[in-house]
């Protein structure tokens, strides 16, 4: 058995071991090829559940690599947050990886060995991401991770995709060099350390943060431009030209989880929960948030490219996270950390059943789904399960973090944030599990023709038309593991209670 | 006599004896290896000065045992040793690198007098930063800048322009010159020497018109000569059309080592009494650091031609390295330090994979860029990582520069500096990623002025250039040499100046 010590810097290198065999092993054998992202997949799952458990138990496993400047290593730390970041991203890159083979052979993708050596780089740069122990670890693999997704994002090299990345790559640049990085070099000058502490390191030097707490937490806020808090969030949807699997994994898990995930580790571990609410720093932001949450719905209600109105609502759902962290609550720090992984399973279930949808009819927008579920139903029983979570609806895991966000709003007093909840909720109802119920109801839209109201026939084998099985089954993992996650809360509530001061 | 004593004078006597028998040698290979061979025992020389200095503090070196202030002394301490061996090591990678490029862009005939020039203009460089002698900064700035004026020159070969590019450089530089010996003449008529130490001794108390005079005249003489806008006319065509081993050199030493003139004279020759020096900090430095980080990297932006795009870098760069003097504090000085050294290895590489393009494209506009990346990968990959590190991205160099330069800025209070600091980088993201987008993702000319066959530059340009990239990986992750030298030297000239330390 690894110790969770050796296990942290194993699950950083072992990716770019996997990077390079990929490289080498290249087109000459796809599936060896294949094997090695799967096989990397597996020994770093394993890996990030070791320090998981480590972390369960109490310890704190730490790993330095080098110290750049003094005072300032690259250094890692695991803690709750993180190792449930970690356990997400990279069980989530096995189904992920499963469901590319699937993705990529079916569509006959070019460029697919450098497509997988990005993944596995991302994926390092995420594990980095999540056992930072210090700010200055936590931006330097934040930055390696926008960068090993550029690639992937401007993967069809044509206009469309390069004008997609160019807004990708520049908004987040320009957001983290902008912003994050002066808030990060001020917090150091401020109180000479950019090390995660419980309980926040600002508040021993409260005299000084004071007067700029809340312009502090606003370069943090859309300085992490991967949280995508609304006006920075232009990235998101337009790094949709990308195929599939990288919206499902690194635009629905990995990197916006990295910025939800920065933006929790920030207000917990730098600012303190407690700083936070005596200063009201988070206040505003807290507004913005919410003001995100519904703005972004209302555009995904009027999106009809099922990626666009998926992606739109992980702009309002990673908003969920950050008006957790906001609220400066216990309650809401839980529902926001809970939100990282029920959205993670949820969104991810979504975007692949979409990928899954164009693999086997080439259909992309809502309007052309009518009818569709009678031809796919396990694609669209899969979706149904996906949004039911988005929505907040039991028996799904992404019920508990509404629930526990409404506590948070409660405790701070904010009853019109509850009333955006609330209106969230309904709005998700509509645009996400009309499609299913669409796909299953309604009679396929002809030429011209407005769709006719339900239709009774009936679900038959032989009319089945679903994807290749390597995309199908994918979304159905991740689907049940929303509806499991459900019944687990509480033992994740347990793992989490650290980060809200509890033993 | 003993070699060791005489190491101070080494790293001047190697290239200034190996130069003149350069231009006795047959055109073609040979002068280049032989400088190339002077430019590693340079090199060398500078290696073991720095190690002796950075264990043994400052020498003091009297050239023919002729006593300071009477004689010349050569007076080394970290600040200028880092110098040196910045210089020397910059050197020691164009020279190789330079043979096939300079078969292409330099007539043949010229050969000898190429590397001949080159070797004198490194000594030139070497001498400026080496010796304690103000008089003598002015007889090796000339060295090096004529050696540089008939360098740019010989770039005509393949652009005529190259001779008006030199001949404008020839006329500023000239002025600057001038006007940094016309206040070198003000100062030794206030007191009767040049030799700096002796210079700092008997300034003291002198806060008269004629001392003021003497630091504008040297302000503004070495403005010129380091680019510093609106100073800077000068330098983008120069660095364009010369040759490309030649502006790699350039724009990784020259400006330098008259920045750190700059701060010489500052903190070893005037100090912190005197108080237009904070005036030069508040109303010169700061606002003209600031106005060239931002209008250099505008014009920057809207460059065709990828050379002179980076030369615009060039001038605001030097911005960022005026702004962390102008702090006038330890952080900020050694911002300034470290980033003079981060900044030549950037430059370096990135001119250094701009002439691997010339060199299989025959131009250096951007169109010459498209598709690199499946022509000519391996200087693609160099470019970009290089390029990476101009904006300032962790785990290269430009993130180490940016990093001291706003912790600077914010522990001197400068917030707004800070967050200005940050918009000029994002301005060099956008120059950078247009390259960067144009290499990686257009589809190469298939005919016409700019196709070009699929195939890498030669090794004697890769391993040099390579040399540079990964010494801006490495010191973006081990900072003792960069920043940890760089802090000890900036304490010890703030104690000089008497400054707060």
């Amino acid at each position: 058995m690894i110790s969770a010590e050796l296990a942290i810097p194993l699950a950083l290198f072992l990716p770019l071991a996997g990077f390079i065999a990929i490289w080498l092993i290249g087109e000459k054998s796809p599936n060896l090829r294949e094997a090695a992202t799967l096989v990397t997949g597996a020994i770093l799952f394993s890996l990030a559940v070791i320090v998981f458990a480590a972390v369960a138990g109490g310890a704190r496993p730490d790993f330095e690599l080098i110290e750049v400047i003094d005072g300032l290593p690259i250094a890692f730390q695991a803690e709750p947050l993180g190792a449930m970041f970690a356990v997400i991203a990279s069980g989530l890159w096995i189904v992920n990886s499963v469901y590319s083979i699937g993705y990529m052979r079916g569509h006959g993708e070019e460029h697919q060995t450098r497509f997988y050596m990005c993944f596995a780089v991302a994926i390092s740069a995420a594990m980095g991401v999540a056992f930072a122990a210090n700010l200055f670890t936590l931006f330097i693999f934040y930055e390696v991770l926008t960068l090993s997704t550029f690639p992937l994002v401007t993967h069809y090299g044509d206009a469309k995709a390069r004008n997609g990345g160019r807004i990708y790559l520049g908004v987040l640049m320009a957001t983290s060099i902008g912003l994050l990085l002066p808030a990060i070099v001020w917090t150091y000058a401020i109180t000479g350390t950019t090390d995660f502490v419980a309980g926040g390191i600002m508040a021993a030097h409260s005299e000084a943060v004071a007067p700029i707490a809340g312009v502090l937490m606003g370069l943090y806020a859309f300085g992490i431009g991967k949280a995508a808090l609304m006006p920075v969030h232009p990235w998101l949807p337009n790094a949709m030209v990308a195929p599939t699997p990288v919206s499902a994994f690194l635009h629905a898990v990995a990197v916006v989880k990295a910025g939800v995930f920065s933006i929790l580790k920030v207000a917990v571990y730098i600012f303190g929960v407690d700083f936070l609410h005596e200063t009201g720093a988070g206040t505003p932001y807290m507004w913005i948030a919410g003001g995100s949450i519904l703005l972004a719905s209302a555009i995904a209600m009027n999106k009809d490219n099922l990626k666009a109105r998926l992606a739109y609502s992980t702009v309002s759902q990673l908003s969920y996270v950050t008006l957790g962290a906001m609220l400066a609550t216990q309650m809401g720090v839980m529902g926001g950390a809970m939100q990282i992984a029920a959205h993670a399973l949820g969104k991810m279930t979504l975007f692949m059943c979409a990928g899954a949808i164009y693999v086997a009819h080439h259909k992309s927008l809502v309007s052309e789904l009518r009818g569709l579920g009678r031809v796919m139903p396990f694609t669209f029983g899969a979706f149904f399960l996906g949004a039911m979570s988005i929505v907040g609806l039991p028996p799904m895991a992404g019920s508990w973090p509404k629930f526990f966000l409404m506590l948070g709003a409660a405790d701070a007093g904010q009853l019109a944030i509850i009333a955006v909840l609330m209106i969230s909720s309904i709005l998700n109802v509509i645009y996400l599990l009309s499609i299913p119920v669409q796909a299953f109801y309604m009679k396929p839209a002809e030429d011209g023709a407005k769709p006719q109201g339900a239709e009774n026939a009936s679900i038959q084998w032989g009319n089945l038309k679903e994807a290749p099985i390597l995309c199908l089954a994918p979304p159905m993992v991740t689907a049940a593991g929303a509806f499991l996650l459900f019944f687990f809360a509480d033992p994740l509530y347990e793992f989490l209670t650290p980060l809200i001061g509890g033993q | 006599m003993n070699l060791i004593a005489q190491l101070p004078v080494l790293p001047i006597i190697i290239p200034i004896v190996a130069a003149p028998i350069t231009l006795l040698l047959p055109k073609g290979r040979v002068p280049h290896l032989w400088a190339c061979l002077f430019s590693w025992l340079t090199f060398a020389a500078c290696i073991a000065l720095f190690a002796e200095v950075s264990s043994t503090g400052p020498i003091s070196y009297h050239l023919g045992d002729w006593a300071p202030p009477i004689g010349i002394e050569y007076y080394i301490d970290l600040a200028n040793a880092l110098v040196l061996l910045l210089v020397s090591g910059i050197a020691a990678v164009v020279f190789p690198y330079a043979y096939r490029s300079v078969q292409l862009e330099v007539d043949e005939r010229q050969t000898p007098l190429f590397y001949g020039a080159l070797l004198i203009c490194m000594t030139g460089l070497l001498g400026v930063t080496i010796t304690g002698d103000a008089f003598n900064v002015f007889v090796f700035l000339e060295i090096s800048s004529l050696s540089g004026y008939a360098l740019i020159a010989m770039g005509a070969r393949r652009d005529r322009r190259a001779l008006t590019a030199a001949f404008n450089y020839l006329v500023m530089g000239t002025i600057g010159a001038t006007f940094f010996v016309i206040g070198l003449g003000l100062l030794y008529q206030a007191t009767g020497t040049l030799n700096m130490a002796d210079l700092a001794d008997r300034l003291i108390g002198q806060d008269n018109r004629m001392v003021e005079a003497g630091f504008a005249f040297i302000l503004v003489g070495m403005g010129l000569k380091l680019a510093m806008f609106p100073m800077h006319l000068w330098l983008p065509n120069a660095y364009t059309y010369a040759p490309s081993a030649v502006t790699a050199f350039m724009a990784a030493t020259a400006t330098k080592v008259a920045v750190y003139v700059i701060i010489r004279f500052i903190f070893s020759v005037f100090n912190f009494d005197f108080a237009f020096i904070g005036a030069a900090f508040t109303y010169v430095l700061l606002p003209l650091g600031l106005a060239g980080m931002f209008v250099a990297s505008f014009v920057a932006l809207f460059q065709e031609d990828v050379k002179r795009m980076l030369a615009y870098s060039s001038v605001a760069q030097i911005g960022y390295m005026l702004l962390g003097l102008s702090f006038a504090t330890v952080e900020g000085l050694t911002a300034t330090l470290v980033h003079i050294f981060n900044h030549a290895l950037m430059k370096g590489a990135l001119f250094m994979a701009v002439g691997c393009v010339v060199l299989r494209a025959g131009s250096h506009s951007i169109y010459a860029f498209a598709g690199l990346s499946k022509r000519m990968p391996v200087t693609t990959w160099a470019f970009l990582i290089s390029g990476l590190s101009l904006i300032g991205v962790p785990l290269t160099v430009g993130f180490i520069s940016k990093w001291y330069l706003l912790q600077a800025a914010f522990e001197a209070g400068h917030w707004y500096a800070g967050f200005l600091i940050v918009a000029s980088s994002l301005i060099a993201l956008a120059y950078v990623g247009r390259v960067a987008e144009v290499m990686l993702l257009r589809e190469p000319a298939e005919d016409g002025k700019y196709a070009m066959p699929k195939e890498e530059a030669p090794l004697s340009m890769l391993i040099p250039m390579w040399v540079l990239v990964a010494a801006n990986i490495y010191f973006g992750v081990r900072t003792d040499l960069t920043g940890g030298i760089a802090q000890r030297a900036a304490e010890t000239l703030m104690s000089m100046a008497g400054g707060a330390p």
